[in-house]
């Protein structure tokens, strides 16, 4: 019988090798988030296992092994690196350059005024233009960006939340210049206003004209651009603030439920606008709890969409994500470790079934990267792709008793959380309580002692430290970045018709007071050379600022 | 007589949103008995040097990760010389490349823990660095 089978082997086998070889190496073995894993794994800790039910096919309810019948047997992953630095012109370099080296898909990266909604020549701005990410004030910008990429062929996807619909609006007026129609575009705009009160903090307005703002473009992307996913529900964020893996899968798909109660709510057809609804999650160190936790995602996702939602298009209850591997875990001390961090990261989210991939480069813990280190970052990808084998064959780690079992436990943990939170009103409740928040920065701590405890191990930080590292070039930002842009700006503000620009402004404004999509106004103004921060202060006035309630 | 407890403020200055290692260094200076106040995000300068006058601190921790590091530290020190308190000390962490922290020390930055540092060796700085008033 499989009970006495594992039983005898471990008090005849597993036991006595042990006490002759000095017991095991460590008094408990967890995954990095601490969850206690076993020595062993077989068809008794499976329970009643039932194949149809927890895996069944790829592109088959529930999707465990996959969202697409083919998978990467029919197409890759998207090697979907994330970029942006300086002014317009040195990330259109950049982007051309990826493409020019496999790059499958765009990803940009905002500078932080951009990101809240202000412009390059605002006071908060002094010193932040172009040091994090792309400076964007104007459609003029964006052009530049996009100069000499055709829409209709790349997919862009925009990591931008606050103003996420101004930048959707930009990208859709960049592409009818190229002579590409809003339907024939396709990308994503991260957009998650949740998971920027829980974890990445780059907020403008409060949660509910957030949400309105939000369900505003799925409204509009579901009528007008269809080829779009008008968000990405984040766990990425939530996980480098600190969270733990179980708790990272279970904020992300509770967002995701309060999103799409919200699009019902608004009286959209659930199967009207589901199916574009795209995911974003974190690749970190322990192969297994990661693998275990995408594929735990997909089952989770479609069981509530089903359940909760009455859906019924099976595209709806199909999670499709990103995956970023970890910046957090990579390592300040002897940098090109870090090469091998997101090779074994990269790893885990092509086995897990990801759509789309950004690898990390060696050099983040000290700026952002330079074209070698965003190339090794990039090579990487592709050598898995096509030396490692593991895209050739669908799923293959399904069916192992230690991944099936993890993945039930991940499911298991993660419904816990997601029901706690149900029972406090839901995930907006939960945030104004400070419920996530306080979980993540409890485990960020936990972490944090156990590191510098040496109860895990961070290799070149806390075990195997060497005195003096590799120095490395590191990218620089030119503080001329910031005059250029400014100029640029006042050059575009000169040129434009102001009037018109008012005039859309004010549109906008008597409009957000009320209830119509706000979209429409957006692109209008957007197309006027209306900025960033002309348009968000002209939200800001009629929707507030968030406040957060400031602990640790 | 009672003593009065070393007192820190941990700041986050500018558009940087990211308060995972504030937060924990914060809460370890906290445990470890210092007194301890946080700004909370989206700090100016101004802001950064008015809490600290106002809170009579010893010592101002600034975490940064955006790459502002070289305007921000900067005019927090110069605030500080303006308003006639260089006596409290400032130290920092973040994404800071090393020649920045070189450069930031000799401008008077006490210290800067990069990402990896054992939360110890803060503790530890502080003990051994910054008298009690």
């Amino acid at each position: 019988m499989k009970d006495k089978g594992k039983k005898v082997w471990e008090e005849k086998c597993f036991k006595p090798q042990l006490e002759k070889s000095g017991g095991e190496r460590r008094n408990r073995f967890s995954t990095i988030s601490d969850l206690e894993i076993p020595a062993l794994s077989d068809p008794s800790d499976l329970g009643s296992w039932d194949f149809e039910e927890k895996l069944n096919y790829p592109g088959q309810y529930p999707f465990t092994r996959g969202v697409y019948p083919s998978m990467y047997r029919g197409r890759l992953w998207t090697m979907r690196q994330f970029s942006g630095f300086g002014t317009p012109k040195d990330t259109n370099k950049r982007y051309h350059y990826l493409l020019s080296q496999g790059t499958t898909g765009l990803s940009v990266a905002f500078h932080l005024p951009t990101i809240y909604g202000r412009d390059s020549d605002h006071p908060l701005s002094r010193g932040e233009v172009g040091v994090c990410g792309v400076a964007v004030d104007t459609l003029k910008d964006m052009e530049t960006i996009f100069s000499g990429i055709p829409l209709d062929k790349v997919t862009t996807s925009m990591t931008i939340n606050g103003p996420a619909s101004v930048l959707l609006a930009m990208y859709i007026a960049v592409a009818q210049k190229q002579g590409v129609s809003k339907k024939q575009i396709g990308g994503t705009i991260q957009n998650d206003i949740l998971k920027e009160y829980i974890a990445q903090k780059s907020w403008i307005f409060p949660p509910e004209p957030s949400m309105r703002l939000i369900v505003d473009t799925f409204e509009y992307c579901a009528n007008e651009v269809p080829r779009w996913n008008p968000i990405s529900i984040s766990g990425y964020h939530i996980r480098e603030a600190g969270s733990t893996a179980v708790q990272e899968l279970a904020f992300t798909l509770r967002d995701g439920m309060e999103y799409v109660k919200a699009g019902i709510e608004r009286g959209l057809p659930v199967d009207k606008f589901a199916p574009r609804l795209s995911f974003f999650f974190n690749a970190h160190n322990d192969f297994f709890e990661e693998l275990a936790k995408y594929r735990a995602a997909r089952r989770i996702w479609a069981k509530a969409m089903k359940e909760r939602f009455g859906a019924k298009n099976p595209e709806s209850m199909r999670l499709r994500f990103h995956t970023q591997t970890a910046g957090c875990s990579l390592t300040a001390q002897q940098p090109y470790n870090n090469v091998a961090r997101v090779t074994i990261q990269a790893l885990a989210a092509v086995m897990g079934g990801t759509q789309s991939l950004h690898t990390n480069s060696l050099d983040e813990t000290y700026a952002l990267p330079t074209e070698e280190s965003a190339t090794i970052a990039l090579r990487t990808q592709q050598i898995i792709a096509e030396e490692s084998g593991v895209a050739n064959t669908i799923d293959p780690l399904g069916g192992s008793y230690f991944v099936e079992w993890l993945t039930d436990k991940m499911e298991a943990e993660a419904w816990k959380y997601i029901e706690t939170i149900d029972k406090m009103g839901g995930m907006i409740e939960a945030i104004k309580a400070g419920f996530p928040q306080r979980e993540i920065a409890d485990a960020a701590y936990r972490y944090q002692k156990q590191v510098d405890k040496e109860d895990k191990i961070i290799v070149g930080v806390n075990k195997y430290v060497m005195a003096q590292s590799n120095a490395i070039k590191l990218l620089r930002i030119d503080p001329e970045v910031e005059k250029e842009q400014v100029k640029n700006l006042n050059k575009v503000k000169k040129a434009r018709d102001n009037s018109a620009v008012k005039k859309y402004l004010s549109r906008l404004s008597n409009a957000a007071s009320g209830e119509a999509n706000l979209v429409p106004l957006i692109l209008e103004a957007v197309k006027a050379y209306a900025s960033v921060g002309e348009i968000c202060d002209t939200l800001r006035q009629v929707f507030g600022e968030y406040k957060e309630v400031v602990g640790f | 007589m009672s003593e009065r407890r070393v007192r820190i403020l941990v700041a986050k200055p500018g558009l940087d949103g990211h308060d995972r290692g504030a937060k924990i260094v914060a809460r370890v200076l906290r445990d470890a008995g210092f007194e301890v106040i946080y700004t909370g995000l989206h700090q100016t300068p101004e802001m950064i040097v008015e809490s600290a006058l106002q809170e009579d601190v010893d010592i101002i921790g600034i975490s940064i990760l955006s790459g502002a590091h070289m305007t921000v530290f900067p005019e927090v020190i110069r605030l500080l010389n303006a308003k006639g308190v260089d006596h409290i000390k400032l130290f920092g962490g973040g994404i800071i490349p090393p020649d920045d922290v070189n450069k930031l020390k000799k401008l008077g930055v006490m210290e800067v823990f990069l990402p990896g540092t054992n939360t110890d060796h803060i503790v530890e700085f502080v003990n051994k660095k910054i008298k009690k008033k």
